[in-house]
């Protein structure tokens, strides 16, 4: 009777806490209001309409209005013939870009941390960042421009093969145009973190070692790597959570029907299947069939990592 | 110290590395910069002459802003112009006023429902709806095919957020406790000491939304169809990814019509990247600065 009574006690206790809370940060809940909103309607909101997967979805009757049919849209999905076209595509293109363009400006910044003259690394970080801050549009018009039949990079080529052609129809060439002009857009500005992370390293180590007989390469090794090794995990878990969720706006401006079987990944396809073929359940469920191995990725990579080094998200 | 770093012979190993890591940085820097060159001379080129010539391109063949003139008398770019410049100033407003609430609010210590609140938004960075229960929601709000539907959607990045939050809490709190027992309420701390002293994470703020603002396509593409209504960017998809140049010269003759195109493609990239281009060298600190906070913690 006793216990049951402080039970009783303990709970009015932090239901009390949580009035007075309430009322001493009272201004700053309704600061937050706004904010709540938005996750809500923009957020949450999406997420509840992720039931349309389950059914027959008609934008004329709404969630509540629309059949369900259970699993089948995922069903349909899993035994399309195109549901092996995209799951390839999608997985080549984000492992070749984990593989070139993960590790790409990792050594860009061993390399330009190598250099001593400071006005001449200063002015190279600045032109390296450029490519970042142009909108995809306008890369993905520069590229489409430049591997055209008439192009400068299939003038180059040419010099090599003897054939000038428009490289965007040819279904093997997509890879490396896409991989590599990533490469471009991004290695400077990918950079910038590791950068910060060198930049901590103290330049009394250096000394140290030097003093000790460590030549350049031992320094690399012993020092200016393990100085790294954290953001590079860090940078590597969020790389692997959104393996499947490679760039669909480079896709879809890039790619045209010529090149389906090699540059259609799952992303492009939701908007096509979506957008152009009004099948909203369908691509909805495409979606999250998406979405949730994106976080099952995530949540694996940073429970391995969380394991082998102490380093995670969260 | 840096007398001591002199001192320290260097071996002739390391100094073959040095040359050689110079001349890749600077292999590297050409290779960043010959494709928006190429684009800049083309644009000033000649048509006819453009076309015949192959090669890199070391200087405008046939100096003329013939191209340019096109474009500057293109209604759909001008209108473009002012979409995203409208968009952008609205939108990057509402992303400041609403970012910086939420990051005070996740800032804030002894707050009983900070914890449940941080877990939904940060939850939102890794799952969403996606494309189309947006669309639909964009939709059923009545915002299709107006300003609100390149705004509303994008008021938070939830990242951002997260870097102001950390440039917050690394202001001490012997402030605010000092004007907490002046009677300031959450509101005027946050106004008149919170964000005055974070300027320089506010500079980053509005950078990065100011060009995603500037360079986003997509949910226009999504969400309006009333041409008037087109953002820059969706003016330049038309021009250079779907090839349609058509509406730009209604008063060339056919012949021509085919040779120019080429150059206005040229000429309307320039148009619309040269904004960000002249303002990145200034602002550029800034940027890098964003990532290093947003680096702290992760």
């Amino acid at each position: 009777m006793k216990t049951k009574q402080n039970i009783y006690k303990a709970k009015r206790g932090v239901l009390e806490e949580y009035k007075r809370d309430l009322k001493s940060n009272a201004s700053l809940y309704i600061m937050v209001i706004p904010v709540l909103l938005f996750y809500i309607i923009f957020c949450y909101k999406p997420m509840y309409g992720v039931l349309m997967a389950f059914q027959q979805y008609s934008p004329r009757t709404g969630i509540w209005g629309s059949p369900w049919i259970g699993l089948q849209n995922f069903k349909d999905f899993l035994t399309s013939p195109d549901f092996g076209r995209i799951f390839r595509n999608t997985l080549t293109i984000s492992l070749t870009s984990l593989i070139v363009n993960f590790p790409a400006p990792i050594i860009l910044a061993l390399l330009l941390n190598e250099i001593r003259q400071k006005c001449f690394k200063s002015v190279s970080q600045t032109i390296m960042y450029i490519p970042h801050f142009i909108s995809m549009v306008v890369i993905c018009g520069m590229i489409r421009d430049f591997v055209s039949d008439k192009g400068i990079v299939s003038q180059l080529i040419a010099v090599f093969t003897g054939e000038q052609v428009n490289m965007l129809n040819n279904a093997n060439l997509y890879l490396p145009i896409y991989i590599l002009s990533d490469t471009w857009q991004g290695i400077g500005w990918g950079s910038v973190i590791y950068m910060a992370a060198l930049s901590g390293v103290d330049r009394e180590m250096y000394e140290a070692a030097s003093i000790d007989g460590c030549g350049k390469w031992k320094q690399t090794i012993h020092i200016t790597i393990p100085a790294i090794v954290p953001t590079i995990v860090i940078m590597f878990i969020l790389r692997i959570g959104n393996l499947l969720s490679i760039g669909y706006e480079k896709t879809i401006l890039l790619y045209n029907p010529l090149i389906y079987e090699k540059a259609d990944i799952i992303s492009s396809y939701v908007y096509r299947q979506g957008f152009e073929g009004q099948n909203w359940s369908y691509s909805t469920a495409v979606g999250v069939f998406n979405s949730v191995i994106n976080l099952m990725l995530v949540t694996l990579a940073n429970y391995i990592s969380r394991k082998l080094n102490d380093t995670s998200l969260w | 110290m840096k007398k001591n770093r002199t001192l320290i012979k260097r071996s002739l190993g390391e100094r073959i590395f040095e040359l050689f890591n110079i001349l890749l940085m600077v292999l590297l820097c050409m290779i960043m910069l010959y494709p928006i060159l190429y684009v800049l001379f083309a644009s000033f080129s000649n048509a006819a002459e453009l076309i015949k010539h192959s090669g890199l391109l070391l200087k405008p063949v046939g100096f003329t802003t013939q191209a340019y003139k096109f474009v500057a008398k293109n209604p759909m770019i001008l209108r473009g112009y002012a979409n995203t410049l409208i968009v952008l100033v609205c939108g990057v407003s509402l992303n400041l006023v609403l970012t910086s609430l939420g990051a005070y609010f996740l800032s804030r210590k002894n707050v009983k429902l900070k914890r449940p609140i941080t877990l939904m938004i940060i939850f939102t960075m890794y799952f969403s709806g996606g494309m189309i229960p947006i669309y639909f929601t964009v939709k059923d709000l009545g915002l299709l095919d107006s300003y609100l539907a390149m705004i509303l959607p994008v008021a938070i990045n939830t990242y951002n957020m997260i870097i102001m939050r950390t440039s917050f809490e690394s202001i001490p709190t012997s402030l605010e406790e000092a004007a907490r027992i002046d009677g300031a309420g959450h509101m005027t701390i946050l106004c008149k000491i919170v964000l005055p002293l974070s300027k320089a994470v506010i500079a980053v703020i509005i950078m990065y939304y100011a060009v995603s603002h500037w360079n986003s396509w997509f949910n226009a593409m999504l969400f309006i169809n009333d041409r008037k209504k087109f953002p820059l960017q969706l003016v330049l998809r038309e021009i250079l990814i779907q090839n349609d140049t058509s509406n730009m010269m209604q008063m060339v003759g056919i012949g021509e019509q085919s040779m120019i195109g080429e150059t206005i493609k040229y000429a309307v990239i320039v148009v619309s990247t040269v904004p960000i281009l002249c303002i990145y060298p200034f602002v550029q600190k800034y940027f890098v600065q964003g990532v290093m906070i947003g680096a702290v913690k992760g």
